[in-house]
């Protein structure tokens, strides 16, 4: 009986699930509501000097790129499955193109956070 | 005596069961968490732009109908993380302190709380930190 | 009949391979008693309404896992479930879900003959011992990892819930699978290195989604969600440690 790679993706999707349950209400309040709105943000919380200094700041960009490609891996798996649930029993193309996406997201975050600096 | 086993077919199984309905909208909120990311993504890379290209960035979320994608996103993470640590302790061994199981409900309060006490941290950090 | 007896209309989902192509629903207005199990209404059926209406049952009591169907389209003991919780609603009674029928509420189990085979579900022993080695002993904290596992009456109800065992059935399933871990966690065996080729397989845990309604239906309290899912995290330690620790990381 063949072994599954299942646990690699699996993995991935429960560290995602777990960084997206503790921080994906919060980073969506203040990066969509309370900023944007005026609601308990006041409105240079996001300037650009401030966030920039976040994404040069070695632990920021570290933060940054365990959000955006856990949040992608998380997303890729999760999506693959309930494609399955939904009926569609996605093939091997349809694999490719979602934890690619996640696959390419994780590299893309990861060359502009280096192309940002220190 | 006749034997024909009749298979039924699984088309619409999610529909016939409150309980498959709100699996079905757990699973989908992974569709959020997608995009959310694709939205930062686009943000670090206007941010690494320059100061323009992140403003304009800003200016797109100040619509109003981004404004409207965030509360329904807030909303769908919110399910997300309820029924993240709801089903979590699902895959952790069995604990047993004095003799007793230790119950799931008590793992999944611990993260309710990681998520309450985290997400005041970040909201104080981003409110205050440096102003 | 006495006046103030009640009368629930109960669905009964008929097939019958000889004349029928597909399965159809027959109505029954069958009088009851507020003590009065779904299996009593269907006795009543048989009895005095319908002899040719085909089900499974025996003790009556929710101990032998033989009157599995699916009522009102949850899966259920019909013996431990009652009419009185129904009316003045319908009833519909249908064979358990995600299983051939045979015939109007007998299911096919083979397929879950052979799922519990493939688990190897006797204890293995670490080594050979003989009468004069005694009995085993084993502490109640030792017990508590694997009791409730040992509960499954084998009803089938968690793989009527299982939409992933519905929609492929090369998944081992619920039942078997906490069956598996009862006996990989009983510390009287030996045989968990034999179990886990099946666990690591795509039919094994990796085809469970944790819709978790099987241990939502299981009337014994076996949490096979629980088993199953405890299993994906050992089974992804020892993914990616094998090469390091090929022993396991918990003994």
């Amino acid at each position: 009986m063949k072994r599954s790679n299942a646990p690699i993706f699996w993995s991935l999707f429960g560290a995602g699930g777990v960084l997206s349950a503790l921080l994906a209400p919060v980073l969506v309040y203040i990066t969509g509501i309370g900023v944007p709105a005026g609601t308990g943000m006041p409105s240079d919380a996001l300037a650009y000097p401030r966030v920039l200094a976040f994404a040069q700041n070695p632990g920021g960009k570290v933060i940054l790129f365990a959000v955006i490609a856990l949040f992608l891996w998380h997303a890729a798996h999760r999506i693959y499955h309930c494609l399955h649930d939904f009926g569609v029993h996605p093939g091997l193309p349809t694999k490719l193109l979602l934890y690619g996406s996640a696959f390419a997201g994780s590299v893309t975050a990861a060359v502009l956070l280096l192309k940002i600096g220190l | 005596m006749t034997r024909l086993p009749y298979v039924r077919p699984m088309q619409g199984w999610w529909r016939r069961n409150p309980y498959y309905v709100r699996y079905m909208l757990m699973e989908t909120t992974s569709v959020i968490v997608g995009l959310y990311a694709g939205i930062l993504l686009v943000g670090v890379w206007r941010l690494s732009q320059g100061q323009a290209a992140y403003e304009a960035w800003l200016a797109a979320l100040r619509q109003p109908w981004a404004v409207a994608l965030h509360g329904f996103m807030l909303l769908a993470m919110l399910y997300h993380a309820y029924t993240w640590w709801k089903v979590l302790p699902k895959t952790l061994p069995l604990i047993h302190v004095g003799g007793k199981p230790v119950p799931g409900l008590l793992l999944s309060a611990a993260g309710w709380t990681a998520t309450l006490v985290i997400s005041a941290a970040v909201y104080a950090a981003v409110r205050w930190w440096g102003l | 009949m006495p006046d103030n007896e009640k009368i629930i209309e109960i669905e009964v989902l008929r097939y019958r391979p000889e004349q029928d192509a597909e399965p159809v629903l027959q109505t029954y207005q069958v009088p009851f008693t507020d003590d009065m199990s779904v299996l009593q209404g269907l006795q009543y059926i048989k009895d005095y309404l319908d002899g040719t209406v085909s089900f499974r049952w025996s003790c009556r009591m929710a101990i032998c896992g033989s009157c599995g169907m699916m009522v009102n389209g949850k899966p259920e003991l019909s013996c431990k479930t009652f009419l009185r919780d129904y009316y003045p609603g319908k009833l519909r009674v249908e064979a358990l879900a995600h299983l051939p029928i045979e015939r109007d509420l007998v299911v096919s189990v083979g397929d879950f003959v052979k799922k519990l085979e493939s688990v190897k579900p006797y204890i293995i022993p670490k080594e050979a011992r003989s009468l004069d080695d005694g009995e085993y002993l084993q502490t109640p904290a030792q017990l508590a990892q694997y009791e409730q596992f040992s509960s499954c009456i084998n009803c089938l109800l968690c793989y009527a819930a299982c939409p992933q065992y519905g929609m492929n059935p090369a998944f081992t399933g619920p039942a078997a699978l906490a069956l598996l871990h009862r006996y990989n966690a009983d510390s009287r065996d030996g045989g968990k290195a034999e179990r886990m080729e099946l666990v690591h397989s795509e039919e094994g845990v990796w085809s469970c989604t944790l819709v978790g309604y099987c241990s939502e239906v299981c009337p014994k309290g076996v949490d096979p969600a629980r088993a199953i899912n405890m299993n994906k995290t050992s089974s992804a330690a020892d993914y990616f440690l094998r090469f390091v620790m090929p022993k396991g990381v918990v003994k």
